[in-house]
C-alpha cells in the first residue's frame, strides 16, 4: 500500500504543473484579450491563398 | 443596385466617377488605399468584410511632433538599438479585415517585424526598426491606409500602466486548492473504516492543510484587509463576519488535525473563498473599449508646433508651452491652451467642450479657448495661459475629481451585515454559555460551529451576482456602467438633471426653417449649386436638406472666410452667409444660428437652424415627472426656452447660461439639501457636474469616440429607454433583498445544527456550496427575466 505515496506525489506534481501553466498563461496576458485570437486563428488560410495566387501568376507569365 | 458604393469604404460613389479594376471609389483617397493593397497582394482585406475601409485623411504636418525625440521616447514601450515597440490606439478598428490588414503591416513595410491587434481595446502593438522607419513615418503609413492612430496627452505616460491580474491569480489558487482538498476529503466523507485508509489519514489531512495555507494567506487577504479597515473606522461591513468565519474555520481545522480529533473543515474553507472570489470576479464587468476615467488629457495633443522668434518652427511638448509663446495650429488640430488669434481665419469647433457641433468663426484679436478644434487652414496664436491654467482644464483642479465616489456610501450588503454580525455574535455567546453549563466539553465546539456556519457566504454572493448580471444586461442594451455601485446609486435617484445641447438635442439632425420671400425655381437651383461647392458645415447641412435640382456650372464662385459665399450664373448673382455680408442690417441679434440669402443684391430671407430634440424626449420626461424632479441646465442662451416649455412637463426647471462651475455648484447645493442627483451630459463642460452628481451619465452618439469622465455611458439611440433602465436598477435591489431572505433560511437551518452541537464537516461541506449555488441560480434567473422584460 505504500505505493500510495508515489501515486499521491505524482498526482500532486501533475496538478501543480497544470497550475503553474495557468499562472504563466495569465502572466503572459492570455486572458487580457479574449476576442482577437478567435479571429486571428482563421487568418492563416488567407495568407496562403494570396501567396499561392501570386506564384501561379508568375508561372503563367 | 442603382446606387454605387465605394469598394473601399462603402460610401456613395455614384457621382464621383472614379473607377479602377471595375470597382468604383468615392474619392481618390480610397482608390489610393486600394492601389497600395493590390500592389502588396493584400486585397484579401476586401474578401473578409465588405467595404471595411475608411477614407484616409490629409495629415500633412499633423504628426510633426513625432520628430521630437523626447516625445517619441515617452510613447515607446520598448526602445533598443533597432527594435522599437509602440502601442497605438486606432479608433477605426471595427472588423476582422482591420485585424488582418494591421497584422500584415510587415507586408507594407519591411521595417515592421510584428504587429498585434487587441480588438477589444482597439490598439495595435507594432514592433519595428527605427533606423529604417521612424515613428512619424509609421504613423503616416497607418494613416495612408485609413488607419489613423489617435495619440493624446494621455499616452504620454504609457508603458507605466500595470495590468492588475491579482484577482485571477487569487481565484486560480482558491479553485485549485478547493478541487484538491475536495478529493482528499472523499475518504472522510464516506467514513470508510478500512485499515489502510486509517493509516494514511494524517497524511491526507496535512496535505489538505498545506493546500489551505495559500488560500487563507493569499487568496483571502482582501477580506482581512477590508474587515480590518472596516473595524478601524467602526463599521461592521460584510467582510467582518467573512474574515471571522475564515479565521475560525482555519484555526479549528488546524487544531482538529493536530489533536487528531477530526478531519477539519478545509473543504468548506477553500470552497467558501473560491465562491466569494468567483462572485467578485463576476461583478467585475469591464468594457475594454470604454474608459470612464477620461479627462481633458485624453483629447489634448501631446505636441504642438511653436514658432520661434526667428520664424523657425519647432515641435514642443504641450506642458512646455509658456505664456507669450507663438503657436501654429494646423487644420484639424486641437487648441491646447487659451490664446489670442494673431494670424489667419479661425473656424473653431468647440464640440469637445460644449457638445455643440456648430462652428464659431473668429477674427484676429479674438480670444480662443483651449479645447476648440481648428477646422479651416492654419492659424497663428499667442499663448495667454499654460495648459493647466486654461479655462477648461482648470475645471479639473476642482476637488470633486479627487474624490472616489464609491467610498462615500455604504452599499446594501454592508447595511445588512451590521445587524447580521451583531445577531451572530449574540447567538454564539448565548449558545456557548448554555453549553458551558450543560456540557462544557462541547462549548468551544458549538462556539466555533456557529461562527463557521454563519459565515455569510450566500449573503455576500447575492449582490455581486445580481449586479454583475444587470451590468451585462444593460451593457447589451448599450448602457455601459462603470461598476456595480452605480446600480445601487441609480436606484436611489430622486432628481434628474439634463444638459441641453447634445444631450436632449441630437447632433445628427438639424431642423431648418426658412423665413422671408419665396425663392423662385431658378434661385433655388442656384442656391443649391452654390452650396455644393462649400465645405462649411452649415452649407453642408443646408445642401442636404434642399430639394434636388439640376446642378449648374457656376460662372463665378468665391468663398469669403468667416463671412459667406458669393456666386453667379448667367445674370443671376447670389450671396449666402452672415447678415452683414448679404446686406441685411436689421434685427440681426437673434439667438439662433441663421444663414442669410440675397440675390442680385436684394435680401431674400434667412434659414434658421434649430436643434432637433431626441426622439421620445417628451414621452420620457412625462414618464419621469411622476417620480423625479427634472431640471435642465444649459450652457447656452435662452433661444430655445419657449420651445422647451411647450415640449416638456410644466414642472421641469430650466436654467440657461450656466458655466461649467455653475453646474457643479448647482448640484452640490441640491445634494446638501438631500437630493440624489443623476446628471446626464455629454461635453467636457459637464465633466465637473458629472463628477459631483451621485450618478453621472455621459450620453454619446458613438460610444467609442468621446465621453468625459463619468459613472456610465449611454448610447444616444437608447436615450428614451432611460426610465426603464432606472426601473431595472430598482428591481435589482429588490432581487437582492429576496436573496437575503433566502440565505437567512439557510443560516437558520445551519444554526440549528451548530447550536445543538451536531455540525459535521460533511454537513458543512454540503450546506455551504448548496446555499451559495442556489443564491447564484436564483439571482441569475430573476435578473434575466427582468432583462427580457426590457425589450
Amino acid at each position: 500500500m505504500s505505493v500510495i505515496y508515489i501515486l499521491l506525489a505524482i498526482s500532486i506534481v501533475v496538478a501543480i504543473v497544470f497550475f503553474i501553466a495557468f499562472i504563466m498563461a495569465v502572466k503572459n496576458g492570455q486572458y487580457d484579450d479574449s476576442y482577437t485570437p478567435s479571429v486571428r486563428m482563421l487568418f492563416e488560410d488567407e495568407l496562403v491563398k494570396t501567396k499561392s495566387n501570386k506564384s501561379i501568376l508568375t508561372k503563367k507569365e | 443596385m442603382n446606387k454605387q458604393e465605394c469598394f473601399h469604404c462603402g460610401l456613395d460613389a455614384s457621382t464621383s466617377n472614379i473607377k479602377l479594376d471595375d470597382k468604383s471609389f468615392c474619392c481618390t483617397g480610397c482608390k489610393t488605399v486600394y492601389e497600395i493593397f493590390s500592389e502588396n497582394d493584400l486585397t484579401c482585406y476586401y474578401d473578409l468584410q465588405q467595404a471595411p475601409g475608411s477614407t484616409p485623411k490629409d495629415i500633412e504636418g499633423k504628426y510633426n511632433f513625432l520628430e521630437n525625440q523626447k516625445i517619441v521616447d515617452q510613447l515607446l514601450e520598448f526602445n533598443n538599438d533597432n527594435t522599437q515597440i509602440v502601442t497605438l490606439y486606432i479608433p477605426h478598428i471595427h472588423c476582422s479585415s482591420c485585424i488582418w490588414i494591421l497584422e500584415n503591416l510587415n507586408k507594407l513595410h519591411q521595417a515592421v517585424s510584428a504587429s498585434t491587434v487587441n480588438f477589444g481595446k482597439k490598439t495595435v502593438r507594432v514592433t519595428y526598426n527605427a533606423e529604417l522607419l521612424n515613428l512619424k513615418e509609421l504613423v503616416t503609413l497607418l494613416s495612408s491606409i485609413g488607419y489613423e492612430p489617435f495619440i493624446s496627452l494621455d499616452d504620454y505616460s504609457v508603458g507605466k500602466k500595470q495590468v492588475n491580474r491579482s484577482l485571477i491569480y487569487k481565484l486560480g489558487i482558491a479553485g485549485f486548492a478547493f478541487g484538491n482538498v475536495m478529493f482528499l476529503s472523499f475518504p472522510e466523507y464516506f467514513e470508510v473504516g478500512e485499515f489502510w485508509l486509517e493509516q494514511f489519514k494524517p497524511m491526507f489531512r496535512w496535505l489538505m492543510f498545506a493546500f489551505s495555507v495559500p488560500v487563507v494567506f493569499y487568496s483571502a487577504q482582501d477580506y482581512f484587509i477590508s474587515a480590518y479597515k472596516g473595524l478601524r473606522s467602526k463599521l461592521l461591513n460584510i467582510d467582518v463576519p467573512i474574515a471571522l468565519g475564515i479565521v475560525v474555520l482555519f484555526l479549528r481545522s488546524t487544531t482538529e488535525i493536530i489533536l487528531d480529533t477530526g478531519s477539519g473543515f478545509f473543504d468548506s474553507l477553500t470552497g467558501l473563498v473560491f465562491f466569494l472570489l468567483l462572485g467578485k470576479f463576476f461583478q467585475q464587468k469591464t468594457y475594454s473599449f470604454l474608459s470612464f476615467e477620461r479627462d481633458y488629457k485624453s483629447y489634448f495633443p501631446i505636441g504642438i508646433t511653436k514658432i520661434n522668434n526667428d520664424g523657425s518652427e519647432e515641435s514642443v511638448q504641450v506642458y512646455d508651452i509658456k505664456k507669450g509663446d507663438r503657436l501654429l495650429i494646423r487644420n484639424e488640430e486641437l487648441i491646447p491652451v487659451d490664446c489670442i488669434l494673431i494670424k489667419g481665419q479661425a473656424r473653431i469647433d468647440y464640440s469637445f467642450v460644449t457638445g455643440e457641433s456648430k462652428t464659431v468663426s473668429k477674427q484676429s484679436g479674438d480670444k480662443l479657448f483651449a479645447g476648440g478644434k481648428q477646422l479651416f487652414g492654419s492659424i497663428e496664436v499667442d499663448v495667454l495661459k499654460s495648459v493647466e491654467q486654461s479655462y477648461l482644464t482648470q475645471l479639473w483642479s476642482n476637488d470633486v475629481f479627487k474624490k472616489d465616489k464609491s467610498l462615500a456610501f455604504t452599499n446594501i450588503t454592508n447595511k445588512i451585515s451590521k445587524n447580521f454580525t451583531i445577531a451572530i455574535l449574540f447567538i454564539a455567546l448565548i449558545s456557548t454559555s448554555f453549553w458551558l453549563i450543560y456540557d462544557a466539553s462541547l462549548a468551544l465546539n458549538v462556539f466555533t460551529s456557529v461562527l463557521i456556519i454563519a459565515c455569510p457566504c450566500a449573503i455576500a454572493l447575492a449582490a455581486p451576482f445580481t449586479f454583475g448580471n444587470i451590468l451585462r444586461i444593460l451593457g447589451k442594451k448599450k448602457f455601459y456602467l462603470k461598476n456595480a455601485n452605480v446600480i445601487e446609486q441609480l436606484a436611489k435617484i430622486n432628481t434628474l438633471i439634463f444638459d441641453k445641447t447634445g444631450t436632449i438635442t441630437t447632433n445628427q439632425e438639424t431642423k431648418i426653417n426658412y423665413e422671408g420671400l419665396e425663392l423662385t425655381k431658378d434661385e433655388e437651383s442656384l442656391l443649391k449649386s452654390t452650396l455644393r461647392g462649400s465645405n462649411h458645415p452649415l452649407s453642408r447641412t443646408l445642401y442636404q436638406i434642399l430639394d434636388e435640382h439640376d446642378i449648374l456650372t457656376l460662372d463665378a464662385y468665391e468663398e469669403y472666410l468667416g463671412k459667406g459665399i458669393e456666386a453667379s450664373y448667367k445674370n443671376e448673382n447670389i450671396k449666402i452667409g452672415s447678415a452683414p455680408f448679404v446686406g441685411q442690417t436689421q434685427e440681426t441679434n437673434t439667438l439662433n444660428t441663421s444663414v442669410y440669402v440675397s440675390t442680385n443684391n436684394t435680401y431674400k430671407g434667412k434659414f434658421t437652424f434649430y436643434n432637433a430634440y431626441r426622439k421620445g424626449l417628451a414621452l420620457l420626461f412625462n414618464k419621469l415627472k411622476k417620480d423625479y424632479d427634472l431640471v435642465i441646465l444649459s450652457g447656452d442662451n435662452e433661444g430655445e426656452k419657449e420651445n422647451l416649455t411647450k415640449l416638456l412637463p410644466t414642472k421641469t426647471k430650466m436654467l440657461f447660461n450656466q458655466k461649467p462651475d455653475d453646474k457643479l455648484e448647482y448640484i452640490k447645493f441640491h445634494q446638501s439639501e438631500g437630493a440624489h442627483v443623476l446628471m446626464i451630459g455629454d461635453g467636457l463642460n459637464d465633466a465637473g457636474a458629472l463628477a459631483q452628481s451621485d450618478v453621472g451619465i455621459a450620453i454619446s452618439e458613438n460610444v467609442n469616440v468621446f465621453s468625459p469622465a463619468c459613472d456610465a455611458i449611454l448610447d444616444a439611440s437608447k436615450f428614451k429607454e432611460l426610465y426603464n433602465y432606472i426601473k431595472l436598477s430598482k428591481s435589482a435591489i429588490n432581487v437582492i433583498k429576496w436573496s437575503f431572505a433566502l440565505s437567512f433560511i439557510y443560516n437558520i437551518i445551519g444554526l440549528y445544527f451548530a447550536v445543538t452541537g451536531q455540525l459535521t464537516p460533511v454537513f458543512a461541506a454540503i450546506l455551504m456550496p448548496l446555499s451559495s449555488i442556489s443564491i447564484v441560480v436564483f439571482t441569475t434567473l430573476i435578473t434575466n427575466l427582468l432583462g427580457n422584460k426590457l425589450d
